[in-house]
């Protein structure tokens, strides 16, 4: 069904290796427009270290990323626009207002800002919009983070533990946009220990494990 | 390209202004440092005004380079802790217009007010009245030059839990030379002497560095993420 044009983004024989563990090996799989790819695995088995790899913060030991058929290393700043990743620091600042965190995000990526109010509704911070980020909750923060998923055009979206500390109904809230992201013709490649409860036909595991040499 | 450069500077430096100014202990403690450390110095010496006015180019210069190495972790230490340095990296436009705009919010929170005070603790080391000039020029052309050095020493250090001493030890060499030019500029002026070749080597340096270290403190930022 994926025909090669709708591949938007290819790992191409990723090999991690971190304080001399390997943690994968010649590890290749494609992320086409319409994936919901959720990476699961025990602790330390690399997912943080290839969703890194995948947003380009980190370098592979071997192997690399593909954005349209081009290392993401060398159209950066095209890969950048079409890219979300958030991690697991929401990046939110204590010393802006929630409001502020938003529009500085949506500024940096060209994105109209005028919205930040609404965006805030929709991820439960209405009425928060003023309050300085240092008197608000991890959950909100990471909130804050989250609430730029609502306003983006990018087609990629990588999320570390996006779930954390989110009440289910924000939850159910954010797997349905996944779901309508997916549909646009938008990719999500998501790590959590929760599961989801998408319908399985709709979204696909990479299965990390453990290596031993 | 959705976001033009110039926007996404001015967004990243009104965003960096607005941390500090509701956080302004960045602003007042490098200065109450500066003034500090300055008015030690006839308290140790002794206000004998001959041996104060020789050093005083110095000692205000000295001051201003540690005022700075203390300010200097708050470029990119905050940002590193709490997340928004890897989506800085991660935003569409190149990472040395970002770091450029960041490097001026610096100057502007610790560099200028320095520049601002300055005169006064002239006044306080006695300074000979011709070298007000020289060390106003000095001093504005001197202080970007230790934030846009200082900056790759901190994108360096910034992974590392205790980087502060390591950052000043990779840092403090690379301001011998504006030092030295700064100070002797101020001493030439204080004999009536031209200094404009001592300003025109600092220029230099700045402008060299202005130009080359966003991009060292950008591949920096890169390696202490990864």
């Amino acid at each position: 069904m994926a025909t090669q044009h709708s591949v938007l983004l290819a790992a191409d024989k990723l090999t991690c290796i971190r304080e001399d563990r390997l943690l994968f090996d010649q590890l290749s799989f494609d992320v086409s427009a319409g994936d919901i790819i959720q990476i699961e695995g025990a602790n330390g088995t690399g997912k943080t270290s290839l969703l890194r790899i995948l947003a380009g913060l980190s370098q592979p030991y071997d192997g690399e990323v593909l954005y349209k058929a081009e290392n993401i290393h060398h159209c950066q700043e095209d890969y950048n626009s079409d890219l979300i990743f958030l991690g697991h620091l929401p990046g939110i600042k204590g010393e802006m207002t929630s409001e502020e965190n938003l529009q500085f995000y949506l500024k940096l990526h060209g994105l109209d800002h005028s919205l930040a109010e609404q965006t805030l509704a929709e991820v439960s911070l209405f009425g928060f919009e003023d309050a300085l980020a240092s008197h608000l909750s991890a959950g909100q923060h990471r909130r804050i983070a989250l609430a730029r998923l609502w306003q983006s055009n990018s087609k990629i979206w990588i999320l570390d533990e996006p779930f954390t500390a989110i009440d289910k109904a924000g939850v159910e809230k954010l797997e349905q946009l996944f779901l309508r992201h997916a549909k646009n013709g938008g990719a999500v490649i998501l790590t959590t220990h929760q599961d989801l409860s998408i319908h399985s036909n709709d979204f696909k595991k990479i299965i990390l494990e453990h290596q031993f040499i | 390209m959705q976001t033009s450069y110039s926007s996404a500077f001015f967004t990243i430096l009104k965003r960096d202004l607005t941390i500090a100014l509701r956080h302004r202990d960045d602003i007042i403690n490098p200065l109450l440092f500066f003034i500090i450390v300055v008015s030690l110095f006839p308290l140790g010496i002794g206000p004998v005004s001959n041996t104060l006015m020789k050093i005083a180019p110095g000692v205000i210069w000295v001051a201003a380079l540690l005022a700075t190495l203390l300010s200097l972790e708050r470029l990119f230490k905050n940002d590193h802790a709490d997340g928004s340095l890897e989506q800085l990296l991660l935003s569409p436009c190149p990472t040395f217009i970002l770091v450029l705009a960041k490097i001026l919010a610096h100057w502007l929170i610790t560099g200028l007010p320095l520049i601002i005070i300055a005169p006064l603790l002239g006044v306080l080391l006695n300074l000979h009245q011709d070298s007000y000039t020289a060390l106003m020029l000095t001093l504005l052309l001197g202080t970007p030059v230790l934030s846009l050095l200082g900056a790759i020493g901190v994108a360096l250090t910034v992974g590392l839990k205790k980087g502060g001493m390591l950052l000043s030890l990779l840092v403090l060499p690379l301001y011998i030379p504006v030092l030295i030019f700064a100070t002797s500029a101020i001493d030439a002026a204080s004999m009536n002497l031209p200094y404009n070749g001592q300003l025109a080597i600092i220029a230099a340096i700045f402008f060299g560095s202005l130009t080359l270290a966003p991009f060292a403190v950008g591949s920096a930022l890169k390696v202490s993420t990864n």
